[in-house]
């Protein structure tokens, strides 16, 4: 009784002073920002509490929407002051966390920076405000012929400045990159509030290339307003094949098949027959629905160039085994053939209550290893799993299906996603490849890095952010968090003592 | 990469030592660039033993290796199973190691189209100045776990950390090169370099000089061909370019040279890095145009400030690649904020200051 009593005590004493502690960050927000652009109110900050991955909400301190550089300077400034945290947003489409608010911190919103400020067709660059979507920028540019190469699935809702914090990739990295190959300038704020550019118009810049490390970065070292994307032509033609195979395993050889051949597909994926059954029965793809698997494998630039490595292709997956293939006749099947892939997650909640979002990254050789250890997981967790990869990149997106009703099955999914991401490093890969590490990836960096390492990482944190109040608590894991979390940390495919027996 | 091999143990020792004396290192490979930025100090720590090729999968398209491994060694390896560094590292000088290729952080002709090093480079095992063997990135090409730290030591001139192996992301050999030769003046070969960027052509270097541009198509061979009847010009023997690319590509071409005669007329080679776009940039002394216009070599006798202002008005920077007087800073300066960055980061990585003193900018 005593405890309960106590507890509660401590608790109403919290609320009291996180109120306090709310009038004050509002009081002096109101004096650098338009009173209507402030939000602290509970019903008004509820949209806020989460991003893409709403499994994981906090009530946000307050909430900011500056639509001028001079506010988000003024915002952080004063946050600075007062030792308030500060996490950025864009359109809350991250699928790790990276967005989630911290309890006694400020979110700012950058939604309202969505002009694009400059398409140069000359230079093939663009200069967009963080908050334009990745998509407006190749609608806008497609006026040039030209467009913004990576394309991650939430192109139609997330921003750049989003893709920037995360290094987004997409379908078409394997042959055009991820978001830093295709960013040249970040312009934004330091967490003081001073402005900052990493990166220029130019190819290279003097001194460290801090650019590389702010992208990716997830919002922990700096805030971007402003972006320099690089634009490339938009390829004249581009026809896909689609390959059916009868075993993963043979699916699984034809990828790597096919780089030894020296190809370098425009995009490769990879779906088993779990998934392409349910994305079928969503959007009718005309997918091989008989195929333990199959491959969508595309070809782009001219015409000549594609006849020739479509040619090609077609050679080296019939030789790998393919029990079928089709090339797109016309730019309708092509979308249809790549439509079933792109509704991938969707079509995952039509035949389940809930699913949850794997990212992690193998070597290409070790794909039908892992389908099967996938396979073996299904049983042990009594959980279904349906596989979408970006093949050509070794790109794992395991979608595990359950009912977030039933505490079991969450748990059970749980630590099904774990023992994907373990599985992954020990295979010699990492636990996220495009989604970043946010909240959720947090327990598997302890297997992934070493303490120094991590140490390492706060090292970096510190040297652009001295009292840590970027977007802190994520990507970076606490000691003691690893410590409870129990994991050992797993390097490089090798357990530590290979010698020792396990069980 | 094990704490017990018997090199890096030997690596480890130097770092203690230097630590606990207070007797900064330079970290040497195979010395093919230390003529390259601030004049080398501290005591030589040979890297050129912790060689070998730990992996290399051509299906991966990927391959590791210690930081010590000749470069030539690498390429030749590569070559073997048709693929290559597609941004063609300059060599200088035979020698050349892998982990002096990552800390110089140079890129050879193809850089405009391909990609540079740092786009290229995976993941890195260093060694901190704690005596930390550390791993970051991987060997797979995409990664967001932690931040990019292994893509933070290119260029880095070996100022944060011993760079112990390296992964670097490969790509298959073109099926086909061509190169094109057209007498143009700088203005005209600008202005057609910039109305070729927006279309969709193979083109993968260009290098102009004295009057003349040199394009090389790389790519499918119905594309290359397709272009080299689409662009005209005049198509040179292949054995013959590929030997001026080389030239190019390693710096070794005559116009990159500079006598002793050169260097008493007071003559410097900068390298200016700027808005491919930009326009002719009048500076006095002979030029030469690469990477599509984005990167110019001037041998000037124009003094650093007048250099570093035609540079900065493009929006770009200039470093001086070699010349009697490094009295002014081998590299541009940077904005007071980047440079309190540089320091914490230094001190993050480097709290004693061991590694490379003054490689990059004095007092880093």
């Amino acid at each position: 009784m005593l405890r309960v009593s106590s507890s509660v005590r401590a608790e109403s004493q919290a609320d009291i002073s996180r109120e306090q502690r709310q009038r004050d960050v509002v009081a002096a927000l109101k004096l650098v920002l338009p009173h209507e652009t402030i939000l602290f109110r509970h019903e008004d900050t509820v949209p806020f509490e989460c991003d893409a991955l709403t499994a994981y909400r906090t009530s946000p301190l307050v909430v900011v929407l500056p639509h001028t550089e001079a506010q988000v300077a003024a915002v952080l400034k004063t946050c600075h002051k007062l030792g308030v945290p500060v996490v950025a947003r864009g359109a809350g489409t991250g699928l790790s966390g990276g967005a989630t608010p911290h309890q006694s911190g400020v979110i700012l919103s950058l939604a309202k920076f969505n002009k694009i400020l400059k398409i140069d067709a000359v230079s093939c660059t663009a200069i967009v405000q963080c908050g334009v979507r990745n998509l407006a920028i190749s609608e806008a540019a497609a006026a040039y012929g030209l467009y913004y190469a990576p394309d991650p699935s939430s192109q139609i809702a997330c921003t750049i400045g989003g893709n920037v914090a995360e290094n987004s990739g997409g379908v078409h990295c394997l042959k055009y990159g991820l978001t830093l190959h295709n960013v040249l300038r970040v312009r934004g704020f330091m967490v003081d509030g001073e402005p900052v550019e990493f990166g220029s118009q130019a190819l290279d810049v003097a001194g460290l290339d801090l650019l590389s490390v702010i992208v990716g970065s997830e919002g922990m070292l700096a805030v971007t307003t402003e972006v320099t994307v690089k634009l490339i032509p938009k390829p004249l033609l581009a026809r896909c094949i689609m390959a059916s195979f009868n075993d993963i395993e043979s699916a699984g050889a034809a990828v790597a098949s096919v780089i030894a051949h020296g190809i370098i597909p425009a995009g490769l994926e990879m779906m088993d027959r779990a998934m392409t059954a349910a994305v079928d029965a969503f959007v009718h793809a005309d997918y091989d629905l008989e195929a333990a698997a199959i491959l969508l494998c595309e070809s782009d630039g001219t015409p000549e160039e594609v006849e020739e490595e479509i040619a090609r292709m077609e050679e080296v997956l019939k030789a790998a085994g393919a029990s079928r293939c089709e090339v797109s006749r016309d730019e309708a099947q092509r979308l249809k053939f790549w439509s079933g892939r792109k509704n991938a997650f969707p079509a995952s909640g039509g035949i389940s209550p809930d699913y949850m979002c794997m990212d992690s990254t193998i070597p290409r050789k070790r794909l039908a290893e892992m389908l099967r250890a996938i396979q073996q997981m299904e049983v042990k967790y009594d959980l279904r799993c349906v596989n979408v990869f970006h093949a050509g990149d070794g790109n794992l997106h395991p979608l595990i299906l359950f009912d977030a009703a039933s505490a079991d099955e969450m748990r059970r999914c749980e630590l099904f996603g774990a023992d994907i991401l373990e599985t992954s490093v020990r295979l010699g890969g990492t636990v996220t490849g495009e989604h970043g590490v946010g909240v959720e990836k947090l327990n598997s960096m302890c297997v992934q890095f070493s303490p120094a390492e991590r140490a390492q990482f706060l090292g970096v944190k510190r040297a652009f952010d001295p009292l840590e109040l970027l977007n802190p608590g994520k990507v970076i894991p606490t000691l003691h968090r690893c410590a409870e979390y129990g994991k050992m940390h797993v390097r490089r495919g090798m357990l530590p003592f290979p010698e020792l027996p396990r069980f | 990469m094990d704490a017990q091999d018997p090199v890096l143990a030997r690596l480890l020792d130097r770092v203690d030592g230097a630590r606990e004396h207070h007797a900064p290192l330079e970290i040497r490979g195979g010395g093919t660039k230390r003529f390259l930025g601030g004049s080398p100090a501290g005591e030589p720590l040979d890297m050129t033993e912790l060689t070998g090729i730990t992996s290399y999968e051509p299906t991966e398209l990927v391959v590791t290796a210690r930081a010590g491994t000749r470069l030539s060694d690498l390429e030749a390896a590569l070559e073997e199973q048709g693929q290559c560094l597609p941004f063609e590292p300059p060599r200088i000088a035979a020698g050349g190691t892998l982990g002096g290729m990552v800390a110089s952080g140079l890129s050879g002709p193809a850089r405009a189209s391909v990609g540079s090093v740092r786009d290229h480079v995976l993941g890195v095992t260093l060694l901190n100045g704690r005596s930390e063997v550390l791993t970051f990135g991987g060997q797979v090409a995409k990664n967001v776990a932690g931040y990019d730290v292994s893509r933070l030591m290119v260029g880095a001139f070996g100022v944060l950390g011993i760079l112990c192996e390296v992964s670097l992301k490969v790509l298959p050999v073109s099926i086909l090169s061509a190169t094109l030769r057209f007498d143009w003046d700088e203005t005209r070969a600008l202005e057609q370099l910039g109305s070729w960027s927006a279309q969709p052509l193979p083109i993968n270097a260009s290098a102009w000089h004295a009057g003349r541009l040199h394009l090389r198509l790389a790519g499918a061979r119905a594309a290359v061909e397709a272009a080299c009847v689409r662009l005209g010009g005049e198509q040179v023997d292949p054995a013959q370019a590929k030997d001026w690319w080389t030239r190019v590509r390693d710096q070794s071409d005559e116009f990159f040279l500079l006598d002793d005669a050169s260097l008493a007329r007071g003559e410097s080679l900068w390298r200016l890095s700027i808005p491919a776009i930009t326009g002719a940039l009048a500076l006095p002394g002979q030029q030469f145009i690469e990477w599509h216009g984005a990167q110019r070599w001037w041998k000037t006798t124009a003094g650093a400030a007048q250099v570093r202002d035609a540079a900065a008005r493009a929006g770009g920077h200039a470093t001086l690649i070699r010349g009697a007087d490094k009295s002014h800073g081998v590299f541009a300066p940077i904005s007071p904020v980047l440079m309190r960055v540089h320091h914490d980061l230094k001190q993050a990585f480097d709290p004693a200051r061991i590694f490379n003193p003054g490689r990059l900018y004095a007092g880093l």
